[in-house]
């Protein structure tokens, strides 16, 4: 069973590039992510098989694996209908006027179902350097996604996402190895970088060289996840890649790094010294919300505002686990419903880009009148990010400001709070002004095509599932993520 | 000499091949270099655990001694053609400012290594401050550095100091994580080849000072 998730987008993915047809490609896509989904409803029913301790599926790894699948699911039926309104042949790029290719769709196609392969990997993988193996290649298979247009700006940023990430990750492989260390008095045959190992042997481990390994760590992943001040490839990638990409970066792929850095939790759980951990998630948290509040006020790009949002909202993750107890269960709830709601404002994002031809947040006006559809998804989308009730993301930063207030960090709070309410303010102006009618003597574009329905639908169904999240969080969920939640804390 | 010395003797040659691509303005010979190093780790595990010479080490060892020693490089000349003659007229950190930077983050590091004390015996006592220092020679590289393909390079350098350090455990990793590390390098310096590729027809050049349209405009 978890052997299949993994294998089913791997071969789907060699599959996809060995089609002749684009149209036979695209049924792929979709069947295989249609297959995947699938796969993970029947996991959280049967609960599968450990594989020899090193691929296990536990509740943080399910949740993970939940939104990545997901969200992919929504993705790939994007997709289907992207890649026939993109075309073929070159275009003119619209910012800079030069001509420009798309990549070969086979190679499109191919990489995104490996890039859900590896996703899968990193949610099941309990071994220390596969997780890793498996983060690293992740990188790997995203890259050319973002290098899917052809121009020299999506060129520098997939640069600058190889580069960042990989090296980030390769300071999170030597942060693996000091945990091996950490742990090597226990005199085994083999490293002991097994999870289940490391939490067992818990206070044995070497004090110093786990802290030496806990901050490698936290740089390594913290840099592939997007906290500040690790986060500078992120702004690129999302705004030069595909919508449909960006929606996977944000929300599939930052949740895999998280994970990274949740089992690196679990460890110090276990060694009794969560402490030291949860001291630098909180800085790392408010760190990646400050910076992004200061690079949302007066953003002119709407696609990096949303990276910036991203940025703001792992920093949101972070601090919640770090915070702890109600603070990790919150910190699950909110991954969940940022990634939904991230998901459903990068798709909206790619049909606003599509039919105004800019992502000058200036240059779009009238948006609720072009794109109805669209337009009032963009509008939802923006109140349920800014944590606006009745949305998810309101319920899940609640907790963990209840969380923050409960342990008695005022500071934190007050904080936390006052950078919510300059993100919302600085999202709210740009958002706002797309969606107002345009003045008179404005030429409105007319929305080429419509909204098609492989376009509206999945950010719809997004869209949707954060609205009923605010209202009501299932038990079989709610119990899942308490679950997810208690891995995280000591376990004496 | 024993095998602790021979082992002694390498791990000395990995800092002054360090200290060497520090100094080196010419991208062919900064690629040479660095397959230089790439070859001396691969003989290294042979040394570094004398008696358990399995067909699995060995492997390993050819395996990586292939990939460092003549795949990277041929990828990177490949990735590059003319611009590995020429010089790398204006690097951000001048190279014999780089070579003191280096200097000190080599003493730094067995000043480092000294505080912490591996709890098991090692094979050289010297493991651990070559593979801090060779980790931060390649960071150093990367960020001083203007051309991509030297990026590449310094990224190269920065997995040859982990691949020291994974050296020090005396227990061994699993294979199968082994080759996946490997794997990932190799795919890794392959997409960097392309996207060099790429970057080299699209700016006629490979220099990453360049690379600045993207950025935050009020």
């Amino acid at each position: 069973m978890i052997l299949a998730l993994v294998l089913l987008p791997a071969l789907a993915g060699a599959l996809a590039f060995a089609l002749a047809s684009n149209r036979a490609r695209r049924v792929l896509m979709v069947a295989s992510a249609a297959g995947h989904a699938g796969m993970v409803v029947f996991a959280w029913l049967l609960s599968p098989a450990a594989i020899g301790g090193w691929l296990k599926l536990d509740a943080l790894g399910l949740v993970t694996l939940t939104i990545a699948s997901g969200l992919f699911l929504a993705s790939s039926v994007y997709a289907a209908g992207y890649l026939e309104r993109e075309g073929r042949g070159p275009r003119r790029d619209f910012e800079e006027g030069t001509l420009f290719a798309d990549a070969p769709e086979r190679v499109f196609t191919g990489c995104l179902l490996l890039f859900l392969a590896a996703m899968t990997l990193v949610t099941v993988s309990h071994h220390l350097g596969l997780l890793w193996v498996a983060v690293e290649a992740t990188t790997l298979a995203s890259a050319p996604l973002i290098y899917f247009h052809r121009h020299h700006r999506s060129l520098e940023a997939t640069w600058k996402y190889l580069l960042i990430c990989s090296v980030g990750i390769a300071l999170a492989l030597l942060g693996t190895f000091f945990l091996a260390v950490a742990g090597s008095n226990s005199g085994q045959e083999q490293l002991p970088l097994v999870l289940g190992d490391l939490i067992a042997a818990g206070p044995s481990l070497n004090r110093l060289w786990l802290r030496v390994a806990i901050i490698f760590l936290l740089v390594g992943y913290g840099t592939k996840m997007g906290l500040a001040p690790m986060h500078t490839w992120l702004p690129d990638a999302h705004s030069e890649s595909p919508s449909l990409v960006s929606a996977l970066l944000s929300g599939a792929l930052l949740n895999c790094a998280f994970l990274g850095i949740l089992r690196v939790v679990q460890v110090s759980a276990a060694a009794s010294d969560r402490a030291f951990i949860s001291g630098l998630l909180v800085v790392f948290g408010l760190i990646s919300m400050t910076v992004a509040a200061a690079f949302i006020l007066g953003q002119a790009d709407f696609k990096r505002m949303l990276a910036y949002s991203s940025v703001e909202h792992m920093g949101i993750l972070a601090l919640g686990v770090g915070l702890g107890g109600a603070g990790s269960f919150g910190a699950m709830l909110h991954s969940v419903n940022h990634s939904l709601t991230k998901g459903c404002l990068f798709l909206v994002a790619g049909n606003v880009l599509h039919t105004y031809r800019t992502k000058s947040a200036r240059e779009v006006h009238g948006l609720l009148r072009v794109l109805p559809v669209s337009g009032a998804l963009w509008v939802a989308g923006f109140l349920a990010i800014a944590g606006s009730p009745p949305f998810g993301p309101f319920l899940s930063e609640l907790v963990i400001l209840r969380a923050a207030l409960d342990t008695g960090r005022n500071w934190v709070a007050a904080v936390y709070v006052a950078l919510l309410a300059i993100i919302f303010v600085g999202m709210s102006a740009i958002v706002m002004r797309m969606a107002q009618p345009a003045e008179a003597g404005v030429d409105l574009p007319a929305a080429a095509g419509g909204e098609a329905a492989s376009a509206i639908l999945p950010p719809l169904a997004l869209g949707a599932a954060v609205l009923v999240l605010g209202l009501y969080v299932p038990p079989a969920l709610s119990g899942l993520l308490h679950e997810a939640g208690l891995l995280l804390e000591a376990y004496q | 000499m024993t095998a602790a010395q021979i082992a002694d003797d390498l791990l000395i040659l990995v800092v002054l091949v360090d200290l060497f691509t520090l100094a080196s303005s010419r991208l062919g010979t900064l690629i040479r270099t660095v397959a230089l190093q790439g070859m001396v780790l691969g003989v290294l595990p042979l040394v570094a655990h004398p008696g358990e010479l399995t067909v699995r080490t060995v492997m390993l060892a050819t395996g990586s001694l292939a990939l460092k020693g003549f795949v990277f490089p041929w990828l990177l000349f490949r990735a590059t053609r003319d611009e590995a003659v020429r010089r790398e007229a204006r690097p951000y950190v001048g190279y014999s400012l780089s070579l003191l930077v280096g200097t000190v983050m080599i003493g730094g590091s067995f000043v480092l290594g000294a505080r912490l004390p591996l709890p098991f015996p090692a094979v050289s006592s010297l493991l651990v401050p070559v593979a801090l220092s060779t980790t931060m020679i390649g960071l150093f590289l990367i960020v001083s550095r203007r051309k991509a393909a030297t990026q590449v390079l310094g990224y190269l350098v920065l997995e040859n100091g982990i691949f020291v350090f994974g050296l020090t455990l005396a227990v061994k990793m699993p294979t199968l994580v082994e080759m996946g590390v490997l794997l990932d390098v190799f795919i890794g310096v392959f997409v960097m080849g392309i996207a060099l590729h790429h970057i080299h027809r699209n700016f006629d050049s490979i220099d990453t000072s360049e690379l600045t349209s993207l950025k935050d405009e009020p």
